[in-house]
């Protein structure tokens, strides 16, 4: 057991005191306006790896290079400038358009500051579907990540626990978000029946879980050595 | 609503005066297993509100003897499915049901259990009698408490028709050992088509 971390609260616009308190935006343009300096500062620190930047209802988006992700997404939350402390939400979108990239999308927000950033990578369909991870620097990102690559097929490289959540993970059918996915699953009914009923509703945990959540030896000695024998799941 | 009085004969002869009474034993045990369902309420989305309402002051499932909700399946009736059921619920659905002890019986409450409503999609069972065996459908979306009421009243009609002499009344319905289906493959496909529910109405004759 680690010592605990001393728990600082931040406070919202505790960075920029002499800033008018927050008002509902009201008559905001479609298109353009103020960006946030962020984008701004992105630019002048990464250059080229910032692709586009736009401002759509006085929110702006920065698509930036997949290769460095990373390291922007470790700036923003690192820069004492920029203290992008929350990711907020992190999703994808298909377009019908099938020439369209697929675009991967992180909200993020900055408390001290009062800014909202989202941060689009854009990925190319005819290319391997693979993001880095940002579980490093937002633990919040685990279980969202692992949504994304559950519904899209995303991967994200560095993830520490990649399954998928919210369909069980014996799941073969694909990805259910993507645009190519029937509605209705691409096996029959029956067959996708016979595969939800043959998953086991007790051995759903990894030796991951039970191990952070310490309930390793309060299960059935049956259950235990199954999961020590090295099964994840109940397959 | 009133309850208009049942309009069963009546099974039970007092004489005038002796202290004692004869009826049929079957009309005694369904008698009081009618009147004393408990129900185990699995609920997943709003039929599980209509049902908090049912179960509330103003409609009283306790006239029907159903005031204790059983939270554990190995004290229940009667399985209660509010809501529908995704494909990943579908062997917990199944595993409460075997644990529930005979005699007991199963209401598909609302369109979404019963034929798995609006969502015609990969993620949800295209009906829970696909997983168990249902005795009462209610449909609605969700089902007014009156509807609930009037399933329970259907349900505890059949229960005062059932003849302890059946022995098969109480079989448990043993699924297939290899697919873990209980209903033939080909069957489940034709029920889940799309408006199957609107075109195949024997389902409930299975």
């Amino acid at each position: 057991m680690t010592a605990p971390v001393p728990f600082t609260p931040v406070m919202a616009g505790e960075a920029s005191k002499d800033a008018p308190a927050p008002v509902t935006p009201r008559d905001l343009p479609h298109r353009g306006g103020p960006p946030n300096p962020s984008a701004d500062a992105l630019r002048q620190r990464f250059g080229k790896a910032v692709q586009r930047v736009d401002v759509v209802w006085g929110e702006t988006s920065v698509v930036v290079d997949n290769s460095q992700l990373a390291a922007v997404v470790r700036w923003l939350h690192d820069d004492p400038s920029q203290r992008y402390d929350l990711l907020a939400d992190l999703t994808a979108v298909e377009f019908r358009d099938a020439e369209q990239p697929i675009e991967v999308v992180w909200h993020l927000r900055s408390l001290p500051y009062r800014r909202f950033l989202r941060l689009k990578v854009l990925l190319e369909k005819t290319q391997e579907l693979k993001v880095p991870s940002v579980w490093s620097v937002y633990k919040a990102a685990d279980w969202l990540e692992r949504e994304c690559f559950d519904m899209f097929g995303i991967k994200f490289e560095g993830h520490p626990d990649l399954r998928r959540i919210l369909m069980w993970e014996q799941y073969r059918e694909g990805f259910p978000l993507r645009k190519d996915f029937p509605l209705r699953g691409r096996f029959s009914r029956s067959e996708q029946l016979k595969q939800a009923l043959a998953a086991n509703p007790e051995a759903r945990y990894s030796m991951e879980e039970l191990s952070i959540a310490q309930a390793y030896e309060d299960l059935p000695d049956e259950m235990r050595r199954r999961l020590s024998a090295g099964e994840k799941t109940g397959e | 609503m009133g309850l208009s009085p049942r309009p069963d004969r009546p099974q039970v002869v007092q004489s005038s005066d002796e202290p004692w009474i004869t009826t049929r034993l079957d009309f005694l045990v369904n008698w009081s297993r009618a009147n004393s369902l408990w129900p185990m309420p699995f609920g997943t989305a709003c039929c599980a509100i209509e049902f908090m309402a049912s179960a509330a002051s103003k409609y009283d499932l306790a006239r029907f003897g159903m005031e204790r909700m059983s939270f554990s399946p190995r004290q229940a009736d009667v399985l209660i499915c509010a809501g529908r059921v995704p494909f990943k619920l579908a062997p917990v659905l199944r595993r409460i049901w075997q644990q529930m002890p005979q005699p007991k019986w199963c209401i598909s409450m609302g369109a979404c259990a019963s034929t798995g409503g609006m969502f015609d999609n990969y993620a949800v069972v295209q009906g829970i009698d696909t997983i168990i065996p249902v005795d009462v459908y209610v449909p609605g979306c969700p089902p007014r408490p009156e509807g609930l009421i009037y399933g329970i009243m259907l349900l505890q009609k059949k229960v005062m028709n059932e003849r302890s002499k059946d022995k098969t009344l109480r079989q448990e319905m043993e699924p297939d050992p290899k697919s873990q289906l209980y209903i033939p493959a080909p069957v489940i496909d034709e029920l889940s088509e799309p408006f199957g529910n609107s075109v195949h109405q024997t389902r409930s004759g299975l």
